[in-house]
């Protein structure tokens, strides 16, 4: 058996597809990108022109650009994200977590909005803030609030904040059915311990649970970190970025460099700047989580 | 609850219900005015039920927004994705969790890293070679990234569901005369039913809606999928709702209705792509 399963034969067979299709669509594309990022270049057909490091210095100098708003703008996201989606999770977790009644109907229902399509949900929810038939708009007015109605996605002051709302609505759902999966799996028997010695609700959820579930909180951070970087889809439909590039984001920027701008050396230049990020921020926070331990 | 004030049940309910509420109306809202034309959406009947439902919505968007073609597209190239994805993954893991050499630790966490690298970095890449090979507007255009992006997540799922099975299951039908071949064909597939159904439930909503990829490798009508074709007829109909609800309703219902019936299943399938890593 031994030398069957270690015959060097098979284990090349089993291998290949995947390696070819991972190397070939993730890991060498890194490097394409890298190296694209050096050049002035218009696209497929077109002359490159090496221009060493320029786009990133560009994308870092020039205001016209607007990368580095971009940037500020997915950090902004992801510090809400973590601020706003995460609590909101980890209590509607914790509340479930406590044998409710109708807790898989509750759970069953705030997960939902992760399954439906992102065009769909920005589709949606550009009706809802539609300046003159939307149903946020006409809610204000009939409680008298007229002077708040406003074009949501239209206003600079207001576009990434009715950007981020529909961000929550739907992936709320999904950090609370990880933080809740978590919840489910601390040992009755550490609960009920320290309910004997007479700790309250609070006190469990705090010394008990919160610890217990540390490793899945940590990923839920993660996930809403690089999620705000990478976001895409839903400010594509909602905004494209606008207004005034009040909602630009570097994917949304990364995307209109290419196709629009034909600018392929500085959207791979985001591109490459993005993967950075993912995984700059990921070992960060995975550090911050072991510091504290 | 047991040990809970009422006053602290009450404002936990309250709190859980008007949860529920949020997430509940914009679908609805959805529904009903997928139903309605524009005077009641806009003048008598913004948030209420339809007066006169208005199934012509829906063929409207089937018929001018081809909503059906791009449904079947999707429906294909999510297909044909889970199967290559399931395919690869289920022979790597045999060979990252089963076969015996020395670097497949090292190789295991190799392929761990795709499930940090963002889509974004294969987008001008893929885009040349597409474009180079005359494959922009086909349907390998979109599996062959898909299933390259699903894939570390599927071994992933894959391994944790490999680990269970006994080894002394293979060694014993080694001893009766099987194969490398064998012993995965016979005893380990049949064995992973579960973690197929799992990786197929992730994969297939990562697929039906993923937007970039399909925005910027397909641009003919023939090959679109919906998350596309949805974003464009957006475009044509900005003064009639109706007919964008319906597309909207046709777009996420098949999935919720779906949700519907196993939704333990599809919510353990993330629970075990999230938290196993």
């Amino acid at each position: 058996m031994k030398k069957e399963f270690s015959n060097k034969l098979y284990i090349a067979i089993f291998l290949l597809p995947a390696l070819i299709l991972f190397c070939g669509v993730l890991i060498a594309p890194i490097g394409a990108s890298a190296y694209y990022s050096l050049f002035n270049w218009k696209g497929p057909g077109a002359e490159k022109v090496f221009i060493g490091l320029a786009n990133y210095t560009e994308l870092f100098t020039s205001d016209r650009l607007g990368f580095v708003k971009a940037l500020v703008n997915s950090l902004l996201l992801a510090v809400l994200s973590v601020g706003l989606q995460l609590p909101l999770a980890l209590a509607l977790a914790l509340a479930l977590g406590k044998r409710i009644k109708g807790e898989r109907l509750f759970l069953s229902v705030y997960f939902m909005p992760v399954l439906i399509s992102t065009v769909v949900i920005g589709q949606l929810w550009t009706k809802i803030y539609d300046p003159s038939h939307g149903v946020l708009n006409m809610l204000l007015k009939s409680v008298g609030l007229e002077a708040w109605t406003r074009a949501w996605l239209g206003d600079v002051n207001t576009a990434l904040g009715a950007v981020l709302v529909p961000t929550l609505w739907q992936y709320v759902g999904y950090h609370m059915l990880l933080l809740y999966a978590g919840v489910k799996s601390v040992p009755t028997e550490l609960r009920e311990a320290a309910m004997l010695d007479g700790a309250s609700d609070g006190q469990v959820n705090r010394y008990i649970v919160l610890p217990y579930i540390k490793p899945i909180i940590r990923i839920s951070v993660i996930f809403a970190v690089t999620g705000s970087l990478k976001s895409f889809d839903l400010i594509y439909v909602l905004t494209q970025g606008g207004p005034l590039n009040a909602t630009e984001v570097p994917s949304t920027l990364m995307i209109r460099m290419l196709f629009i701008a034909k600018r392929y050396g500085i959207g791979s230049a985001i591109a490459v700047l993005l993967i950075a990020l993912c995984f700059g921020f990921a070992l960060l926070i995975s550090a911050i989580f072991r510091e504290e331990e | 609850m047991r040990n809970n004030s009422k006053g602290a049940r009450v404002a936990i309910y309250t709190g859980l219900f008007l949860w529920l509420l949020i997430n509940l109306f914009p679908v609805y809202w959805m529904f009903t005015f997928s139903l309605k034309n524009n005077e009641e959406i806009y003048v008598s009947n913004p948030v209420g039920l339809p007066q006169h439902w208005l199934w012509s919505n829906y063929a409207k968007a089937l018929k001018l927004g081809s909503i059906g073609r791009y449904f079947l597209n999707s429906a294909f190239v999510a297909t044909v994705t889970i199967l290559i994805t399931l395919a690869v993954a289920l022979m790597a893991t045999f060979a990252l969790t089963r076969l015996i050499w020395k670097q497949r630790k090292a190789l295991n966490k190799f392929f761990m890293l795709g499930l940090t690298i963002p889509i974004h970095v294969s987008i001008v890449p893929i885009y040349v070679v597409l474009s180079r090979l005359g494959l922009r507007n086909t349907y390998l255009a979109l599996i062959i990234p898909y299933s390259a992006f699903s894939l570390a997540m599927a071994i992933l799922v894959c391994t944790g569901f490999m680990n269970e099975i006994p080894r002394e299951l293979d060694e014993s039908a080694c001893i009766d005369g099987c194969s490398v071949w064998g012993i995965f064909f016979r005893i380990i597939v049949p064995l992973m039913k579960p973690a197929v159904a799992t990786v197929g439930i992730y994969t297939f909503l990562q697929c039906w809606n993923e937007l970039m990829f399909a925005n910027v490798f397909v641009d003919s009508g023939k090959f679109r999928t919906l998350p596309v074709g949805i974003q464009q007829l957006f475009g044509q109909y900005t003064t009639e709702w109706g007919p964008i609800g319906a597309a909207l309703v046709m777009a996420s219902f098949p999935t919720l209705i779906i949700y519907v019936f196993l939704s333990k299943k599809i919510q353990d399938s993330f629970i075990a792509g999230a938290v196993k890593g």
